[in-house]
């Protein structure tokens, strides 16, 4: 339940991390903060650590130095025993879904009920399937195997099951990669509609210009295993940092760029 | 915390609280146990609903679908705005859900036909699958530079070298085990020194070369599935196809010939160290020295035992490696299937080792050997 101090507090907090791997460096005094009701992207090159950044904030990693809040508990916390109650408050949607493959589409989506409620099998049933229909797959895709869909599929389908527990903040990794424009597109559209219905929180990493420019209200680029801005897509396209400038200035930067523009113009006209 | 409750008083039904995931099963209770209005339209006063969720909203759309059905009509008071939006999406996909209510199911007889045209077409693809390899072995036999013989090396050393000690170990204790219970029975007509026979026929001829087929079935045999399965659930496999390299001589060729050239030797090795399990007890239990073992042995263990023992070796190599690649071939899904094709390899594996050796031994009898 929002209470006055919650709002005040940064739902993520992220405090001068360092990630080693060995030798390799991979993040250096990253820190950031996440608001609540914000959808916060994490953008940057390829292997610049956005996934690795993800994956510590939710607990799956350790960083080699420095503290990463998570609704003010140290994301540490997260890996001791089973079922952390901040386990209930986020959902995560994975890159490739990591649907359990022997699992139909409804039984993955009704493990994180299953396992932390004691719903009744028939309201499980119905709010799986209300889950299933809001992400937009058709109903009859419910007795299917996650072998049996398609890419695009099996991305709802993670979805409908980080969403199924209500929680107040979704992360999304690369949610558009490998989707064509017009599923892409849907995806973006799905995404502002469950934060303005459900009120959520949302940190996803993406490459996806268009989504950048689309639906992120504040993007971080990472690179060189350092945050080199943070901001609105408008302040972070006049940045005068030069990674910056050839990651949004690059020709499809300027696509998505006009894209924007002119799709901003048209929604005032 | 806050709670959640659904009420009726004077007609009207009366929602308060937080209607969230926590106290959703609590909901459900209440409204089951609620008596409902006859009247004909059921007022709900939602004005003291003070959080609402997709959980919460899927309850109250479900009591107003329940009460709908009953042909009463309905009517909400007091919805605050930003629950209204919610609620409106959550008719829209409940209407949904009532038409798309599908369930998988078939019949007996479908069933049954759709196991038995599967294993049809197992039956056909594992015929296809050794004809396969067989055509593959005799290519690469007339073209031996083919054969990818740094694989072949590496699969030996793991499957052959570093399966010693446990093979060592295992035939160890089987010979002293055959030895224990033909000790018990041969002091009974005091003919001590015929445990020479007894421990050395019965381990060359038969017991080494199996103990070391079953266990290599379920420690490469399962392995070869489980590589060969990751790779396919990967699309590795699909991407050695397209660089134009048959999975036959890139997987298969190798793990076969590496088995059947590992497979012999681990038997020899398995035959000294299980004769030399059955010679510590004799000395102990029938004071048969290790001289008189030895001697005893070579008159009364023909060399003929030890052949065909070790001549079977390389069959059970074939057929583990075979079965095991083959099923790694078969799986189809995800990585639950990795798992159960690994399972029937060593099953299969095993049980067609058994088989052959069965054959084997009756075939060997007929011909007096």
């Amino acid at each position: 339940m929002p209470s006055a101090t919650n709002v005040e507090m940064p739902v993520i907090d992220v405090r001068h991390v360092s990630t080693k791997f060995g030798q390799a460096v991979v993040h250096e005094d990253v820190s950031l903060t996440i608001r609540r009701g914000e959808i916060f992207a994490i953008a940057g090159g390829n292997g610049c650590g956005k996934t690795t950044l993800l994956r510590e904030i939710i607990g799956l990693i350790t960083p080699s130095a420095g503290t990463i809040r998570l609704f003010g508990t140290d994301s540490r916390r997260l890996e001791e025993g089973d079922g952390h109650p901040i386990h209930r408050r986020f959902g995560v949607m994975f890159q490739n879904g990591a649907l359990f493959s022997s699992f139909t589409l409804a039984e993955n989506v009704a493990v994180p009920l299953r396992e932390h409620t004691t719903l009744s099998a028939g309201l499980i049933r119905d709010l799986v399937a209300a889950k299933i229909a809001m992400v937009g797959l058709p109903p009859d895709s419910a007795v299917k195997y996650p072998n049996e869909l398609s890419g695009g599929m099996r991305r709802r389908a993670a979805l409908a099951r980080a969403i199924v527990m209500d929680p107040e903040l979704l992360f999304l990794d690369e949610p558009t990669a490998g989707l064509d424009p017009i599923i892409a597109a849907g995806f973006d559209d799905l995404v502002l509609s469950l934060k303005s219905l459900l009120g959520l929180t949302v940190v996803m990493v993406t490459h996806d210009l268009d989504s950048l420019w689309r639906i992120a209200n504040r993007v971080a680029v990472l690179g060189l295993g350092k945050v080199l801005g943070i901001g609105t897509m408008q302040e972070l396209s006049r940045s005068d940092d030069p990674v910056i400038r050839e990651y949004f200035q690059g020709p499809r930067g300027r696509a998505a760029s006009e894209q924007a523009a002119w799709n901003h113009r048209r929604s005032r006209a | 915390m806050e709670e959640a409750t659904i009420s009726v008083k004077d007609n009207v039904i009366h929602c308060r609280g937080s209607w969230t995931l926590p106290h959703l099963s609590q909901l459900e209770r209440g409204g089951r146990a609620l008596r409902w209005p006859e009247t004909s339209t059921v007022l709900y006063d939602v004005g003291e609903v003070t959080a609402m969720d997709t959980g919460g909203a899927l309850i109250l759309q479900r009591c107003i679908d329940g009460v709908r059905r009953k042909g009463q009509q309905t009517a909400l008071q007091g919805l605050k705005p930003e629950f209204a939006e919610l609620l409106e999406m959550m008719e829209g996909q409940w209407a949904q859900l009532e038409r798309g209510a599908s369930v998988r199911r078939s019949g007996v007889i479908d069933r049954v036909a759709g196991a038995l045209w599967a294993r049809r077409t197992a039956t056909i693809r594992a015929l296809a699958f050794v004809g396969e390899s067989t055509i593959a072995f005799g290519r690469a036999l007339m073209r031996p530079r083919s054969i990818r013989w740094r694989t072949l090396l590496r699969i030996v050393e793991l499957d052959g070298l570093r399966a010693l000690p446990i093979t060592g170990l295992l035939t160890f204790l089987v010979g002293v085990v055959i030895a224990y219970q033909g000790a018990e029975q041969l002091r009974k007509f005091g003919t001590n020194i015929f445990i020479v026979d007894l421990v050395g026929i019965s381990l060359l001829r038969e017991i080494a070369p199996l103990i070391v087929a079953i266990l290599i079935a379920g420690r490469s045999g399962s392995a070869y599935t489980a590589e060969i399965g990751t790779m396919k659930v990967t699309e590795e496999l699909d991407a050695v196809r397209t660089l134009g390299i048959s999975p036959m001589n890139l997987l298969v060729l190798p793990r076969a010939l590496a088995l059947v050239i590992a497979l012999p030797l681990l038997t020899v090795y398995a035959d000294v160290v299980g004769v030399f399990g059955g010679m510590l007890i004799a000395l102990g239990e029938l004071n048969v020295s290790f001289a008189e073992f030895i001697a005893r042995f070579e008159e009364a263990v023909p060399v003929r035992h030890f052949l065909i023992g070790l001549g079977k070796a390389p069959f059970f190599a074939a057929i583990i490696a075979l079965v095991g690649c083959y099923q790694g071939f078969q799986i189809r899904g995800g990585v639950d299937d990795v798992g159960r094709h690994t399972t029937i390899s060593v099953v299969q594996g095993i049980f067609l080792v058994i088989v052959f050796d069965a054959i084997c031994s009756i075939l060997l009898n007929w011909w007096d050997l």
